[in-house]
């Protein structure tokens, strides 16, 4: 076998354009994965069982389904039910979905690891619900779910290439379109784990900045 | 300063059990606006939760509790009464604030915010307002140099004094302390103590008391409860409670505390 790496150096320009497509997805995703989990997380909590156990019931199925299944269903279901996304978004929106079940459990932790005594004072203050977790509880639990959450950014990065499933063409997907042209499917998929590989360290580089930065729990 | 009013705080039929524990059993007792009452009694024996009950953190099985005519856990509705709303709850637990073993200030504010939270976010006062006044309470606590330090920067002592700082600055008619010097070494205890009789002594708030500073407690307050098994079993003021105890529990209690320390 024979293996060159000119043909690694050609793929990259298709390469860049898929890395555009991996991290759009990343990004949208992780934003609905930030937001949808800490609602999960809220619902869970609620005292009204009619809401905490449909809403639990909801984010043990999704997590303990495969994405690819959820990707095949959202990219299938939606437009009988009359949504027209593109794949892009779809597949964004099933990335969202899938990573919000783990980040709302990173969340619940979070706010279960502030002590007792932090809502007993809140309480003995009179603050309302609302300022007791926005300026007492919250700004405590983020920072004990900060390193968690970042590794949940690289994890959905790496997870990009199931979106391949429901057509959108990001690296792996541009590395088999130029292997199905040339026959030659090492060089560029080689180079797709490349670009993987560097840009989910440059990802772990800047979670391990932010931890630092905001990481930080005062006790 | 004396008592105005015998009935500012009521207990009424208040019961309280966990599970098959009996903490409270069928408690009824009053204190007057402007009182202050230490409990004292074993360990178990109920007295935080009453102070529990008062700032909402424990609700009791049966019963009512009164502040200055207002039920906490229920309101009138016309002859009737019914289990309070939320809305209700806030507006009556507005009156009361509580100071804890373990201070529980927010780790996330520096000192002065600690104490302008409340003030600001509850009370509206304007912000520089409600500044001027934190200065002046942790200056009055001995921690007008802190303001601007964070609560992991101080000692036990020092976070004790702000959490009565902050406590104060939402100038409460009833003040809860709930063993707020158990978690601190005795000479750092002491300098708590001061500040809260220098206040017993200053203000009119009404304070209720969980401590084992048999000192400070014969100090400070008007009158002691002493509390056995869910029961007051003796209501005495200081004098009378710690030099001629009545009840031969009471005796061996005080025994017992006196000689730990």
């Amino acid at each position: 076998m024979n293996f060159e790496w000119s043909g690694v150096w050609d793929a990259m320009p298709t390469m860049l354009d898929g890395l555009l497509v991996a991290l759009a997805a990343t990004g949208i995703g992780y934003v609905i994965a930030l937001i949808l989990g800490l609602v999960f997380a809220f619902l869970r909590r609620s005292g009204n069982r009619w809401v905490s156990m449909p809403v639990g019931f909801l984010v043990e199925f999704i997590r303990s389904t495969p994405l690819l299944v959820q990707l095949f269903f959202f990219f299938y279901v939606l437009p009988l039910i009359g949504i027209s996304a593109s794949p892009l978004a779809t597949g964004a929106f099933a990335l969202g979905l899938h990573y919000a079940t783990y980040t709302s459990e990173v969340y619940r932790s979070g706010i279960d690891g502030v002590p007792p005594g932090q809502w007993e004072a809140a309480t003995a203050l009179n603050l309302s619900t609302r300022r007791t977790w926005t300026n007492v509880i919250l700004p405590q639990a983020i920072p004990r779910v900060v390193p968690a959450l970042g590794n949940y950014v690289i994890a959905m990065f790496k997870d990009t290439p199931q979106l391949l499933a429901i057509t959108v063409v990001e690296m792996l997907g541009g590395a088999i379109a130029i292997g199905s042209e040339t026959f030659r499917y090492s060089e560029p998929i080689a180079a797709a784990g490349l670009v993987y590989l560097v840009v989910a360290l440059l990802m772990a580089w800047v979670a391990r900045i932010v931890e630092r930065r905001y990481g930080q729990v005062r006790v | 300063m004396t008592t105005t009013n015998g009935e500012f705080i009521t207990f009424d039929g208040v019961h309280k059990s966990f599970g098959k524990n009996v903490v409270l059993d069928d408690l009824s007792f009053s204190v007057g606006a402007g009182e202050r009452v230490t409990l004292i009694g074993p360990s178990g024996s109920g007295k935080t939760t009453i102070l529990r009950m008062l700032m909402t953190l424990t609700r009791p099985d049966r019963g009512t509790i009164g502040v200055d005519g207002d039920y906490l856990y229920h309101e009138k509705r016309g002859e009737a009464l019914v289990p309070a709303s939320d809305a209700h709850i806030r507006k009556v637990r507005s009156r009361i604030t509580m100071v804890f073993q373990h201070f529980n200030l927010f780790p996330n504010m520096k000192v002065l915010r600690n104490v302008t939270e409340a003030p600001i976010h509850v009370l509206g006062k304007p912000k520089d307002e409600a500044e001027a006044r934190g200065r002046e309470l942790l200056e009055m606590v001995g921690l007008g140099d802190k303001l601007d330090a964070h609560p992991s920067q101080l000692s036990g002592g020092q976070q004790q004094r702000v959490a009565i700082a902050r406590a104060l600055a939402v100038d409460p008619d009833v003040l809860l302390l709930d063993e707020v010097t158990s978690a601190l070494d005795p000479e750092i205890a002491a300098e708590v103590l001061d500040v809260l009789r220098d206040i017993a002594k200053t203000t009119d708030v009404t304070m209720l008391l969980v401590t084992h500073a048999m000192k400070f407690a014969r100090d400070v307050s008007h009158r002691v409860l002493m509390f056995n098994e869910g029961r007051i079993i003796e209501d005495a003021s200081p004098e009378q409670l710690f030099n001629e105890p009545e009840h031969e529990r009471t005796k061996s209690f005080l025994r017992s505390v006196l000689d730990e320390t």
